[in-house]
């Protein structure tokens, strides 16, 4: 993975002394909330409903050993001794004191870690596929293609005061695990008949309260020119993104005002001027780059050793995890093991300093010491031998973080809501855990199969709901908290966004609901057949006849 | 109102001209956009400088063809948060080749400084009673950038392309 150089390392620690002082100027008054809080808000720290929240980047979701102990330590020291992955890979801390951002931030550093541009209306933290560089379906890999967006957009003095926030993902492989058609950019790997590297530029997606699919702009971007073609892009977005309504200021209603074809006719008259300019990416610089992704010291191992079918004959429980939680890996005699952080009951995204402790421990000794965290919410140790499956799985499970759900109902994503956030209308967590609970018989789960639900706690999205299989929104009515389903969703290679199915339900009746949806789903469906396939097949007239026949 | 020029403070020899002021005899004025356009002849012919200054919402791309007649131009920042002058004042720089003061005005603040220098400002005005010292060491608070854009700051991949020539 990328390790910071001497000009990294300045940049962070020049960037922590600058907020140190701005803090600093906050604490003696000189500065007042209003004149502190763009500050702050360009450096991660949100001011929530009962305390600060830091909101501390994960570039593109990758972390070694030393960084995940560092957060383990800063949860311990400077919070309630836990934290939370976020659907942009990112880990958030829920209690920290202003008069600590300072200390924070320094022992950050010391782990190459940082919080630059975790909010603000600016280029945010890019996040990747969880897979990157180990998917058995991958493409290419991306990595050094994320670390130089990273590098580009840090900073940037041209796009640090945009209309809106703005964010990227980018993707290697050919199944979408980075939800690209929901991004104000999407990267996807391509390559030309020649087999030269490129991206396939998609743009203008989006979720919040105007739900949009991205679109293609251009089918193929040869790799040299990333970083001129995205300057382009977001210098069209920077002149004339709507600045006179923040719920329009997204790229995506740009895009949708003046039409697809129109909007790629901008960018390319504005990368006419920058292309082959001094933004082109020389080979050099790309091989310097990868250098740091490349493939860790693999052992020559057979892809199937016996003992994995011993252990699966003799043990339900890990032939279980094996199933859910373990991806194929592109390399033989290896494997991608997913960790869930959706125990039974627990709070999605949730996890503790010990936790932390436990993974980075585990990923030193089985991983290569990398651990990626997903926008789902959970984490991945991207490269483990098959040989070591059982410890790495009695390890987890020692720690309360085996659960095999992986894809299954109660791998949910799931905002903050009420609990802590100053924006929501609803809680979530609750919800999150009254469903995890309902549906915990993990046979059952399997039964059900590949559901991904998705829940918000108002229409800013954050938890991703109009793309859930099933989405939740949490709506007030009239001070009660009410919940509103929509079915179809999906942030997958066909990104669709879900229907509402009825009226809203209330705080009792949204587990029921879920039962009776599942139910329903499972009488209909046909051999084989997922709830999305089922869904897309029959629409909503069962769901909703059921949903509704009591009513 | 404090000047910030070239990394000091200056007297300011402009003046900024209402719409509905009269043109005075011996100073050299900054006009609207809409001023511009309505006193074209007077306004180049009166053998002063002369200033523009730019609404958020007027690109300089209007006045793209006009610019030699330009010794200083004033691009607005309505609010800290509307960031369009920053593109404005790269394209005047880098496609335009804009060479007069790049000024910056309206809700100026001393965190963003930097990055109007970066983009090509060369001018801020500054909110009055701003201590000047303490915004002029806010330029000073990084060494390192990542990117390539119009000052003349080597970006971290050249200065790591010249460390790996040194060490051949």
């Amino acid at each position: 993975m990328y390790r910071y150089d001497e000009f990294d390392e300045a940049l962070v620690r020049e960037r922590v002394a600058q907020f140190s002082d701005q803090v600093q100027r906050r604490l003696n008054g000189e500065l007042n909330e209003d004149e502190f809080k763009p500050l702050r808000l360009m450096n991660g720290l949100y001011l929530q409903l009962h305390a600060y929240m830091f909101r501390i980047a994960i570039p593109y979701g990758t972390l070694s050993s030393v960084q995940l102990r560092k957060l383990a330590h800063v949860a311990r020291t400077y919070d309630k001794g836990y934290g939370h992955i976020t659907t942009r890979q990112n880990m958030q801390f829920n209690w920290p004191r202003l008069e600590d951002a300072p200390a924070i931030l320094s022992d950050l550093a010391d782990a190459q870690l940082h919080a630059i541009q975790t909010s603000g209306n600016c280029i945010r933290n890019t996040t990747a596929d969880q897979y990157a560089g180990v998917a058995a379906d991958e493409i290419a890999d991306p990595r050094h293609y994320c670390e130089i967006i990273r590098q580009w957009s840090t900073l940037h003095p041209e796009f640090s005061f945009l209309p809106r926030k703005f964010k990227i993902a980018v993707t290697g492989a050919e199944e979408d695990r980075a939800a690209l058609r929901t991004h104000d950019i999407g990267l996807r790997m391509r390559r030309d008949a020649d087999g030269n590297p490129g991206f396939e530029v998609m743009v203008g997606g989006g979720l919040g309260r105007t739900p949009v699919v991205g679109v293609t702009i251009r089918e193929f971007l040869p790799e040299e020119h990333l970083l001129s073609y995205l300057e382009s892009t977001l210098r069209v977005y920077n002149q004339l993104g709507r600045r006179d309504n923040i719920h329009k200021a997204r790229i995506k209603i740009l895009v949708q005002s003046v039409g697809r074809d129109a909007f790629a006719r901008m960018v390319e008259e504005e990368w006419a001027q920058l292309r082959d300019g001094y933004l082109t990416l020389p080979q050099e610089e790309l091989d310097t780059i990868a250098r740091y992704f490349a493939p860790p010291p693999y052992e020559t191992l057979e892809d199937s050793p016996p003992e994995l079918e011993l252990w699966q004959s003799t043990s339900p429980g890990f032939a279980a995890w094996m199933n859910e939680n373990v991806a194929a890996h592109k390399q033989a005699g290896y494997a991608i093991v997913n960790i869930s952080l959706k125990p039974e009951g627990g709070v999605p995204g949730d996890i503790t300093a010990e936790q932390m402790d436990v993974v980075a421990d585990l990923a030193e000794r089985y991983s290569f010491s990398e651990i990626r965290a997903t926008h789902e919410q959970n984490l991945v140790l991207p490269y483990v031998r098959k040989l070591d499956l059982m410890a790495v799985w009695q390890g987890l499970q020692q720690a309360g973080l085996a659960t095999a759900n992986i894809g299954l109902i109660s791998d949910m994503i799931c905002c903050p809501g009420l609990d802590y956030c100053n924006l929501a209308n609803t809680r979530s967590i609750p919800v999150a855990q009254e469903i995890s609970e309902r549906f915990a018989d993990l046979s059952k789960q399997r039964d059900i199969g590949p559901l991904k639900i998705k829940m918000s706690g108002c229409i800013n999205a954050c938890g991703h709901h109009h793309v859930g299989h099933i989405g939740i929104l949490g709506v007030d009515k009239k001070g009660q908290e009410y919940y509103q389903i929509t079915l179809g969703g999906s942030a997958e290679n066909e990104t669709t966004l879900g229907n509402i199915v009825g009226p809203a339900f209330s705080a009792a009746e949204i587990g029921d609901a879920m039962e009776t949806i599942v139910d329903t789903y499972l009488t209909i469906r046909e051999e084989g057949e997922s709830f999305l396939e089922t869904y897309r097949r029959v629409g909503q007239q069962p769901f909703k006849e059921t949903l509704y026949a009591a009513h | 109102m404090p000047l910030i020029k070239n990394g000091q403070q200056v007297a300011d020899p402009w003046l900024a001209l209402g719409d509905e002021e009269t043109l005075p005899e011996d100073v050299p004025v900054i006009v609207s956009l809409e001023r511009w356009q309505q006193e074209k002849d007077v306004l180049q012919t009166r053998g002063m400088e002369l200033g523009l200054r730019l609404r958020s919402d007027q690109s300089p791309q209007q006045v793209a063809e006009d610019l030699q007649f330009f010794s200083l131009i004033a691009l607005e920042f309505p609010k800290f948060t509307d960031g369009r002058a920053y593109s404005y004042a790269r394209l005047l720089r880098e496609r335009h080749g804009f060479s007069g003061e790049l000024r910056a005005v309206g809700n100026v603040l001393r965190d963003q400084l930097l990055f109007m220098q970066r983009c090509g400002f060369d001018a801020f005005e500054l909110p009055e009673n701003a201590p000047v010292e303490a915004w002029l060491r806010a330029l000073e608070d990084f060494s390192v950038w990542y990117q390539p854009v119009t000052d003349n700051r080597a970006p971290v991949s050249s200065l790591r392309r010249r460390l790996r020539v040194a060490a051949q």
